[in-house]
């Protein structure tokens, strides 16, 4: 049992009296390692609230460094981090928050080879990807080490939120079996993003992903949230585990990962 | 029938610029027929000939019309349709 010094106790007084967190909750939170992928839209917002809710330890997935054009939504990285890598610039916002976090920087693409080897250290991990490649070879390798993922994806004013937890629900694809070819969707071509949008999804991811290491309340497994900011619409459907997943199907044959040829890099 | 059927924002410039559209048909694929009738060029984002996408779901109310009878699944008046497609964007090269 972890014993909260003074500083502690009134940092995190407010969850602290919280029944559905106390003291029992807040060390686990303290005690918790979440990998986060992509220091982008996605991973910035929950980074930030993970960050003040007490987590323990981070690791922080990016190879890119932070551009003016990312600011107008990546909320953890400041004018003056341009030109640095975002894993750097987000580590010393997370420190800023919370000095109690200890944060492992990543700065690589996410491939085959390296993946499960650094998700093996974690509890969960958040999915703050902006690709299907990067997103199928994640889901891979959680359900190879068997980490819940949490699911976040934003496109213009719509957004996405599900968990996926292996053996307890379905997977990344059992809800996409097959990556869209070019120009199917706008996932790579065509662009555009409110920028507060990626906040509300990554901040739902965060939620989720507490709930998740605390062991409360009703997490997204089987469910995949809808968020319209246009309409200012919340709808949710059901996931269902698919007996034919390729993934995590009956006859899949999934035991070592593999890289997914990015599609629209290729129609470029 | 009427039900309601929710355009995803990759498909509104198909459905001029709506989010939500109405459509007459008593299983999915008719209502999918009507829609593209009415706004050409949804069935093919939507079906592959008569097979279903697999990047796009369809959803019948709550429930994915792959665990339901598919294409076949029959529609009654208060029903909502619901298309969700597969989007990928987070960090934001989109």
């Amino acid at each position: 049992m972890l014993h909260f010094s003074e500083e502690q106790v009134q940092r995190y007084s407010r969850h602290i009296i919280l029944p559905e967190v106390g003291v029992d909750g807040q060390e686990k939170l303290l005690s918790s390692r979440v990998l986060i992928a992509g220091m982008g839209g996605l991973g910035s917002p929950a980074a930030l609230y993970l960050a003040a809710a007490g987590i323990g330890t981070f690791g922080l997935v990016d190879f890119d460094v932070v551009e003016l054009s990312n600011l107008q939504r990546q909320v953890i990285h400041t004018t003056e981090d341009l030109g640095k890598p975002k894993v750097k610039s987000a580590e010393e916002t997370i420190k800023a928050i919370n000095p109690d976090a200890t944060v492992h920087q990543y700065r690589q693409r996410i491939t085959s080879e390296t993946i499960a080897d650094i998700i093996t250290d974690y509890d969960l991990v958040l999915d703050g990807t902006d690709n299907f490649p990067t997103r199928f070879l994640l889901n891979d390798a959680c359900l190879l080490t068997g980490k819940i993922l949490v699911y976040g994806a934003v496109l213009r004013f719509d957004g996405q939120v599900s968990v996926f937890a292996p053996n307890q629900g379905p997977c990344y694809r059992c809800f996409i079996p097959e990556m869209p070819p070019p120009g199917a969707v706008p996932s790579c071509q065509q662009g555009g993003i409110l920028g507060v949008l990626p906040g509300v999804i990554g901040i739902l991811q965060a939620t989720e992903a507490i709930k998740l290491l605390i062991g409360v309340g009703e997490p997204l497994i089987g469910r995949l949230l809808l968020f319209d900011a246009l309409s200012m619409e919340i709808n949710e459907v059901k996931l269902r585990r698919d007996p034919n997943c390729p993934a995590c199907g009956e006859r899949s044959n999934l035991i070592e990962l593999r890289d997914y040829e990015d599609l629209c890099q290729l129609a470029v | 029938m009427a039900i309601l059927v929710r355009i995803p924002t990759p498909l509104k410039k198909l459905a001029d610029g709506r989010t939500t559209v109405e459509a007459e048909g008593g299983s999915v694929w008719e209502i999918v027929l009507n829609l593209d009738s009415k706004y050409p060029g949804i069935r093919e984002k939507l079906y592959d000939g008569e097979a279903q996408r697999r990047f796009v779901n369809i959803y019948l109310n709550e429930e994915d019309i792959r665990f339901l009878d598919g294409s076949d699944t029959p529609v009654k008046d208060g029903d909502q349709l619901s298309i969700i497609p597969a989007i990928a964007g987070g960090s934001g090269r989109l």
